[in-house]
């Protein structure tokens, strides 16, 4: 076996990975599983960020709790992970006390949609500033691979191990349907969209979501006898299509069925930190005193 | 010293409830984030602030719950922001993790709880002190946190000050317990001349981000703050972490950020305990009260000295850290203590645990929905001081 030494004596001439910049490299070997889908939708999400010209020190990763929500500690910017299903709301408070802020919530199926739902559904329907990006995995993998809210019908699960019998999300639908400006799904196969996809999401003023399937070998897969990380990537790539501005009503997901991919929606709505802005400009005048970050953002044509 | 920023102090007398009263105190303190969910009898508190924030560069968002809220402001709090929540008992049980993450993360904010009557939904619009064990244990894990209780508008005013003060000097969420009949109460409230009121601005660390560790304690157990923008890259975790701010999982990890965060409020304990003694010099019975409380045994130990028994009075300003030494020296000499509370004995407990057996102790219990009888206090005096 090499010896440490040796080992960073290999490490010389060799171009370091483009992405690591932007990964706390102090923290690798990163927790996932070999074949997890996680790191790849964490190797798109650098891309863009390197890419998309945004001023690095002005973003903020927010994650909540599971196997997606470490995602927030290995990216070398600033990163706040919370607790269970809450990224969201800490992610508003971050937002609202700095607008200047890039604000990307960085987290689970589970996390997002079950114990984490209420804080979506009204961030969506406030058009809260934020890009969401929500790896699902249809399941809960940090805990061991329990029914999540994106379990397909009729997949096994540890608290399904019958088969499970709970309808399942359709999340593009719900997005849309509480007022998220931007939609769109991708999986780990689809690296190149998604790339695009989350520099588009980021871009875009108001709460743009972005769901990635992504396999989970491990718990997922291997309950369900599909093979491993691999194998389910194979099935992403035969079984996707891509059909930008599908009705989000017709993209629910089946069991190992058809996966609808792309930008369902793209629109704009009024931000809820502008509305705000704007309101008390032209309700209280000159009285507004709006907070030193909302003035430098916001100071538009109603402002003053 | 700091002091505070003009815009948000509304110099002179005003007539209010303890309600409005503390949301003065939070804008004079400098806070300009509040996060809360609407529920009875701390609504007027957050009612004061929407009105208000407009005017002084706040921002107030009525958030969809009290878990909401209560890790909104820790989002406001890392960029840089002073902010608070709001809530009385079944919102303040909702927001009991992230007191524990708030305690974890060192984010300095304060909690507000307008106690009402429970448990659960209870007595919604009546007054109870049944949250002060809650306020120091209800979330999971060992840490430490300040309480205060405020016994009338002035003090809602003034201590919501001291609250924001003490939360930035120790990084540690602040309870503020209220309670109904305090929050509801009117009463004569002067607010100071902004140059003559003390603000402790968060200690900030300004050097190079590769010398920067986020959970590196100064002297006394309190590391610095910096807020999320200025490209330090910071990192901040509910998990077990080092002084980066790393995760990491290990026993002695645990044990010494545990240790720290208990060590930050016990050892610094003299600095932050505060309370108020009357007659206690050659008392033999002390009462112990806090919040309306210590109005309501006012008539009763009045009524104890007419007849000639020595009776003392101290009250907690703040409740936590408890004045354990002082309830200690004072168990040596005096004969016993009576804590009239809104409950069935949560702070008589602690003074019980503090007597250490060296005087008797004896609850005045209440379920809530109204205060004592001074009565029922002043029985309960007489008893202790005639050894019955
Ligand atoms: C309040 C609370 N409840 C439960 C848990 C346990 N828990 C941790 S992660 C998790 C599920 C994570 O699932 P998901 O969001 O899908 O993330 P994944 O691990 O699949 O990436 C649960 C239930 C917790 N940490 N906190
Ligand atoms: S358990 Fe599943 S989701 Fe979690 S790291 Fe392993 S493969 Fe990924
Ligand atoms: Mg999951």
């Amino acid at each position: 076996m090499a010896t440490e030494e040796q080992l960073f004596a290999l490490d010389e001439g060799v171009p370091a990975n483009p992405v690591e910049e932007l990964l706390r490299m102090d923290r690798i070997p990163h927790i996932w599983c070999p074949g997890c889908g996680i790191g790849t939708t964490v190797n798109c999400f650098v891309r863009a960020l390197q890419t998309s010209g945004t001023d690095l020190t002005k973003v903020a990763v927010v994650s909540g709790i599971g196997c997606t929500g470490r995602v927030a500690g290995y990216i070398n910017l600033d990163s706040f992970h919370t607790t269970h299903g809450r990224a969201i709301p800490f992610a508003t408070g971050l937002k609202l006390a700095n607008p200047e802020l890039k604000v990307i919530v960085y987290s689970g199926d589970g996390d997002l949609t079950a114990i984490g739902g209420n804080h979506f559904i009204h961030a969506a329907r406030r058009n809260m500033d934020l890009t969401v990006i929500l790896v699902n995995n249809m399941i809960y993998g940090m805990t061991g691979g329990q029914v999540a809210p994106t379990t397909p019908l009729t997949a096994t699960a540890s608290t399904m191990p019958h088969g499970n019998y709970e309808q399942t999300f359709n999340l593009p639908f719900l997005a849309e349907s509480c007022g998220a400006v931007y939609v769109a799904r991708w999986t780990a196969y689809h690296v190149r969209h998604l790339t695009k996809s989350i520099k588009e999401a980021m871009a875009k003023k108001g709460f743009s979501f972005i769901e990635i399937l992504a396999p989970c070998p491990t718990l997922y897969s291997r309950r369900n006898k599909l093979g491993d990380g691999l194998e389910q990537m194979v099935y992403f790539k035969d079984y996707s299509e891509i059909r930008h501005g599908a009705d989000t009503k017709s993209v629910a997901l089946d069991f190992q069925g058809k996966i609808v991919v792309g930008k369902f929606v793209d629109k704009e709505r009024p931000t809820y930190q502008q509305a705000m802005y704007d309101h008390f400009a032209k309700k209280l005048g000159d009285r507004y005193v709006p907070s030193e970050e909302m003035r430098k953002v916001f100071h538009g044509p109603d402002g003053n | 010293m700091a002091t505070a920023e003009p815009i948000g102090v509304l110099t002179g007398a005003h007539f209010v409830d303890g309600d409005h009263a503390c949301s003065e105190g939070a804008i004079a303190a400098g806070c300009r984030f509040v996060a809360g969910y609407p529920i009875t009898p701390s609504t007027e508190v957050v009612e004061r602030v929407a009105e208000r924030f407009p005017f002084v560069g706040g921002v107030f968002v009525q958030m969809e719950d009290e878990i909401a809220s209560s890790i909104a402001i820790q989002g406001a709090v890392w960029a840089g922001k002073k902010a608070m929540t709001v809530t009385s008992g079944p919102g303040f049980s909702l927001m009991m993790e992230h007191i524990g993450l708030a305690a974890m993360t060192e984010a300095p904010c304060v909690f507000v709880d307008v106690q009402r009557a429970g448990p659960s939904t209870g007595l919604p619009t009546m007054p109870a002190q049944g949250d002060m064990m809650q306020a120091r244990w209800g979330s999971h894990g060992d840490y430490g946190i300040i309480a205060l209780s405020p016994n009338s508008p002035q003090e809602c005013f003034d201590l919501t000050i001291k609250a924001f003060n003490l939360s930035e000097q120790y990084r540690v969420p602040v309870l503020f317990m209220m309670d109904e009949c305090v929050g509801h109460m009117i009463e004569r409230v002067v607010i100071p001349a902004a140059e003559d009121i003390d603000i402790v601005e968060r200690r900030t660390f300004t050097g190079p981000k590769e010398e920067y560790r986020p959970f590196q304690p100064d002297a006394d157990l309190v590391p610095k703050m910096v807020k999320a923008g200025e490209g330090y890259h910071l990192h901040v975790t509910g998990l077990t972490h080092d002084e980066k701010g790393y995760p990491n999982m290990t026993v002695g990890t645990q044990a010494r950020l545990v240790r720290r965060l208990v060590d930050k409020i016990r050892v610094n304990a003299d600095a932050i305990v505060d309370y108020r003694e009357e007659g206690v010099e050659d008392a033999d019975v002390v009462v112990v009260t806090y919040g309306i409380s210590s109005r309501t045994a006012i008539p009763a130990i009045e009524q104890a000295r007419k007849e000639g028994l020595k009776i003392g009075h101290l009250r907690l300003v703040v409740v936590w850290p408890f004045p354990e030494k002082r309830i200690r020296e004072l168990a040596s000499r005096v004969k016993a203590f009576v804590v009239p509370e809104l409950n069935f004995g949560q702070i008589a407990l602690e003074v019980e645990r503090c007597a250490g057996g060296e005087a008797r102790v004896e609850c005045v219990p209440h379920a809530g929905g109204t205060v004592h009888n001074p009565r029922d206090i002043y029985q309960s005096i007489r008893n202790c001081a005639k050894g019955s």
